[in-house]
């Protein structure tokens, strides 16, 4: 179907998720095409659809749009997620690329090899409660407003609740120290196209499992 | 204290060349605060000047900026280097990232154990020429403009050029196939900002050496 954006990527989460909660949280209907096989991927390559060979990519507004920040930063600006002017923008930027790195750790997790998973787990949980949440909790007590940047609902408050989401399916009790994180992710997953992207039945993927890693791992050669 | 943007970081290229680079072409005189011992890093942290704990810091109109992506965006954004309208942004943003990919490679090559440089290396050089080089040069070509967006100077432009640069004090002959990103890379190379950053004397700095990465290791307590 013409004018949706159409996501291209492996049925899981990866670097793709950030996109789909994006989409979501704007109220933004899209189509996904799961790349299940070497083959598919080939496919892509070979009809010169991915400028570097590597997805995620997304056709949307007749483009083939590839590399995550790029396109979640165009799609945060075409739906007025991006604050209202370049200091907004600037503290966006700044946290988004705070809960990347968080959520950059995590994602690598389940490719680590068995032996290394618990040391990695520590160290997901020491750099989640003594480096980045506490960012946040303190942005979040210095101005005392409900969202981030700006006294308004922004990309900085979606990727922020889908790294908090995360680090919970990795230690349950993360946020036990940071009550105002408590607080915020509460109200954001009670906004009305967050909620709704959370309940069953939506786009969300699942955390990965076996058979979802040893697909990647055939497909993609990592 | 002077209006200009001031930079922490070690006194090498790392993850702020590429910062010195932009506000080198945008004509953006800036001060510098090198990183030394242990004890200056550790007092930025305890003072509160670093929001993840690390460097690069850019202190500019008032903001302690961290993340060298977000404090790039800015800087493009302040000084007219990303292009014009939603499309011609995402077209650069899109362009940098692959640019950064291919940088971050050499960047955190001579961190890497002897045996894992040697090997490294080739792959790079590899993906410079089948991925990443012929990705610029179609774009050049089919753009069919002395720039990669639009028609003027952008942020893709400036990267694209420190990136070439870079591969090619690895590999001088890398662009021997890429006729169009040789224009570009005399043109670019030509533009008055540029030229002048070139030149010996600017606040460009050299390739990392062993006393860098013997520095930088003991002030971030890395290995």
């Amino acid at each position: 179907m013409p004018g949706k954006p159409k996501l291209h990527y492996a049925n899981g989460r990866g670097k793709m998720e950030s996109i789909r909660w994006l989409l979501a949280a704007a109220g933004v209907e899209f189509e996904e095409q799961f790349i299940e096989t070497k083959e598919d991927l080939e496919k892509l390559r070979s009809d010169g659809l991915l400028l570097f060979q590597q997805v995620p990519m997304v056709e949307i507004d007749g483009m083939k749009m590839v590399q995550t920040r790029a396109i979640l930063s165009y799609l945060a600006a075409k739906y007025n997620l991006y604050g209202k002017d370049l200091k907004e923008r600037a503290l966006i930027d700044m946290y988004v690329e705070g809960t990347t790195d968080l959520m950059g750790i995590i994602m690598y997790l389940p490719f680590q090899p068995p032996e290394a998973k618990e040391k990695n787990l520590a160290l997901i949980t020491d750099k989640a409660t003594t480096r980045y949440f506490p960012v946040y909790e303190k942005v979040l007590k210095d101005h005392g407003q409900d969202y981030l940047v700006g006294n308004h609902f922004t990309w900085a408050d979606v990727h922020l609740l889908e790294a908090i989401l995360m680090a919970e399916e990795c230690k349950s009790d993360i946020l036990s120290k940071f009550p105002l994180l408590q607080a915020f992710k509460g109200r954001i997953s009670n906004i009305p196209t967050i909620k709704k992207f959370l309940q069953p039945g939506s786009q969300r993927k699942p955390p990965p499992d076996e058979k979802y890693i040893a697909q990647v791992k055939q497909t993609f050669n990592v | 204290m002077s209006g200009k943007p001031k930079l922490t970081y070690f006194n090498g290229r790392g993850r702020m060349e590429s910062i010195r680079w932009l506000l080198a072409a945008a004509g953006v005189e800036f001060e510098e605060d090198f990183l030394e011992t242990r004890e200056q890093y550790l007092k930025l942290i305890q003072d509160g000047h670093l929001l993840f704990d690390q460097v690069p810091l850019v202190e500019i109109d008032g903001m302690k900026m961290v993340q060298t992506k977000a404090i790039l965006s800015y800087i493009a954004g302040k000084h007219n280097l990303y292009g014009k309208g939603l499309k011609e942004r995402a077209f650069i943003d899109t362009y940098v990232e692959g640019t950064t990919d291919l940088m971050q490679m050499i960047l955190t090559l001579p961190f890497s154990p002897p045996e894992a440089k040697k090997k490294n290396l080739p792959l790079i050089i590899e993906k410079a020429k089948n991925r990443y080089f012929p990705a610029y040069e179609k774009a050049l070509k089919q753009h069919g403009q002395g720039f990669l967006v639009g028609n003027q100077l952008s942020w893709a432009d400036v990267h694209l050029l420190e990136a070439i640069l870079m591969v090619e004090e690895k590999e001088p002959t890398v662009l021997s196939e890429f006729p169009l990103l040789q224009g570009f890379k005399t043109r670019i190379s030509n533009m008055p900002t540029i030229k002048k950053f070139l030149q010996p004397g600017s606040q460009r700095k050299p390739q990392p050496d062993d006393k860098y990465v013997a520095t930088v290791m003991k002030i971030l307590k890395e290995g």
